[in-house]
């Protein structure tokens, strides 16, 4: 039984591990049910004990487009069904918002854990974006609900959206793992986080309408700002009812692998330190 | 990949072995636990760093099967030694070479989360160690008969006492044979009885081919243990050898 044994082990040698970027990626998919069962810790612990619970997810999004139409439909009068515009924009925003937060706190909370076992140290990160896209799921329900009730036509271009949320949950995984990788050294980078995310929405067009920051610089701010395009590629596909130009779904793909690309190398780079970080 | 592993496997007579082993942790002259204090340190151009030797320079080998003992004071560099060989930290300089999955047994029940029920629970830890699904589903039974709370496996974790929280953090990290066996300190898990329960269940690991690392700073814990010791202070190996004579070495020393 002993003989059986050794011919299995693994072997681990610090002195030959392949670059950390692709040991990291070998490490999840060898840990993907850690992932799995993650995402399923987060989504019951939220949901399990409250019976509001999967409510809540629709009522942010709604609370916030109600607030929002009473506020804004009449400075923004020349935008048709202003409540499915907002609302298009709103669940990308919350997805956005929230995901990266949470891999954050999911990544500190892990940090104990990183000191005593090994795991793969992106597993957190991947399974907060794992509960976001579940989370997604559910806010299109009072989407559905708003474009009925508005007599919005759905058309064929929502079958986009799966292209759209994997874009989106690339971008998202990217910046997640960017502000991971530092605030497991400083945690008051969460707290400007959320001073940046306010300013970042009011200056995406996920309240305001394009053309009104659009004429701010000559549009300048919405060309330098990558959220533009992944909001753009969902309110195309819902709210205009369109497919997105194929030099649009190019530009926000780019920006997505670009951004996943960056985060997943200096996360990898900088996850070796995280144990000598007393 | 698969030739590199079987040549070492072939000729191999160690399970961990540490060549030239160093970590220095890099300490900041004053803690700086915010972005805002770096940022202002940097400015002044105040960051300079102090390093620390945790360990320094350690060669060792420990043969499969082996029980074998680590001795210091707080602060030798006990730990990061563990963290080295269990691939959490990576060495500042040398090489660690481990031969099959290590499983260190300390803070049981460390990922357990409040809200989920028991069997989640077990689920969650399972995967926590690397398992399976399957594998975790094979063990499912004999993990809540060993922890000895079936009535209360689909209970939220939150209403257990501490005692029932790490008997089945213990029941999960114990199902399977591992084959490097990290003991971190004493075993004092439970009641007497269930204590009783625990180190039958090390003694079986080890009389089935497990290798042990055990570190503590009683000098009896590893004499009862270990057949060979290590005595580490300020990083260094002071003595390495049987256990009962770096352990005598050790009480000389300390005084005791």
């Amino acid at each position: 039984m002993d003989k059986k044994i050794s011919s299995q082990k693994k072997v681990y040698d610090s002195a030959k591990r392949a670059h950390p970027a692709w040991e990291e990626l070998k490490g999840v998919l060898r840990y993907k049910d850690l992932i799995i069962q993650l995402i399923r810790r987060d989504l019951v612990s939220r949901y399990k004990r409250s019976i509001l619970g999967i409510g809540w997810t629709l009522m942010n999004p709604l609370g916030t487009m109600l607030i929002m139409t009473i506020v804004f439909s009449r400075v923004f009068s020349q935008v048709k069904s202003y409540p499915v515009f907002v609302l298009s924009g709103l669940i990308v925003w919350n997805f956005f918002s929230q995901t990266t937060q949470h891999c954050m706190s999911s990544t500190l909370w892990g940090s104990g854990l990183f000191k005593s076992i090994y795991l793969p140290r992106t597993s957190f990160i991947i399974s907060s974006i794992g509960t976001g896209i579940v989370n997604f799921g559910f806010s299109l329900i009072p989407l559905l609900i708003i474009m009925l009730f508005t007599k919005t036509p759905i058309h064929l271009s929502v079958l986009m959206l799966p292209v759209n949320l994997l874009l989106l949950s690339f971008f998202a995984l990217g910046v997640g793992l960017l502000l991971s990788a530092y605030s497991v050294f400083f945690p008051d980078i969460a707290e400007m986080y959320t001073i940046i995310l306010m300013a970042w929405m009011y200056l995406s067009p996920v309240i305001i309408p394009e053309a009104t920051i659009g004429s701010i610089m000559n549009g300048l701010l919405l060309k330098i700002n990558p959220l533009y395009y992944l909001i753009k590629l969902f309110r195309v596909s819902i709210y205009d009812g369109m497919f997105p130009s194929i030099s649009l779904v190019l530009s926000a793909g780019g920006i997505s692998l670009a951004m996943f690309t960056i985060g997943w190398f200096v996360f990898t780079k900088k996850s070796d330190q995280f144990s000598y970080y007393v | 990949m698969f030739n590199r592993n079987k040549m070492i496997d072939s000729n191999r007579d160690f399970d961990i072995l540490l060549e030239d082993v160093t970590v220095r942790y890099q300490l900041p002259d004053e803690i700086v636990r915010t972005f805002k204090e770096y940022a202002i340190n940097f400015v002044k151009g105040k960051n300079k760093k102090r390093s620390f030797l945790a360990l320094d320079d350690i060669n060792l080998k420990i043969k499969a099967g082996e029980t074998f003992g680590i001795i210091g004071k707080n602060g030798a560099g006990k730990s990061t030694l563990l963290k080295v060989i269990s691939r959490v930290l990576i060495p500042t300089k040398g090489r660690v070479i481990t031969c099959g999955q290590v499983y260190p047994l300390l803070q049981l029940g460390a990922g357990f989360h409040p809200e989920l029920t028991g069997k989640e629970n077990i689920f969650l830890n399972g995967t926590l160690l690397g398992h399976t699904r399957r594998e975790i589903e094979e063990k499912y039974q004999n993990i809540i008969d060993f922890s000895e709370i079936s009535k209360f496996i689909n209970a939220p974790v939150r209403t257990y006492s501490s005692g029932m929280q790490a008997r089945l953090g213990f029941a999960v990290a114990s199902a399977w044979q591992p084959e490097i066996l990290i003991l971190d300190e004493v075993l004092s898990v439970g009641d007497v009885a269930f204590q009783e329960k625990c180190h039958n269940r090390m003694r079986e690991f080890r009389e089935h081919g497990t290798t042990t690392v055990v570190v503590s700073h009683s000098p009896d814990m590893i004499t009862s243990l270990c057949k060979r010791a290590l005595w580490l202070d300020k990083g260094k190996i002071i003595a390495l050898g049987e256990s009962e004579i770096i352990t005598q070495k050790y009480k000389t020393e300390m005084g005791v």
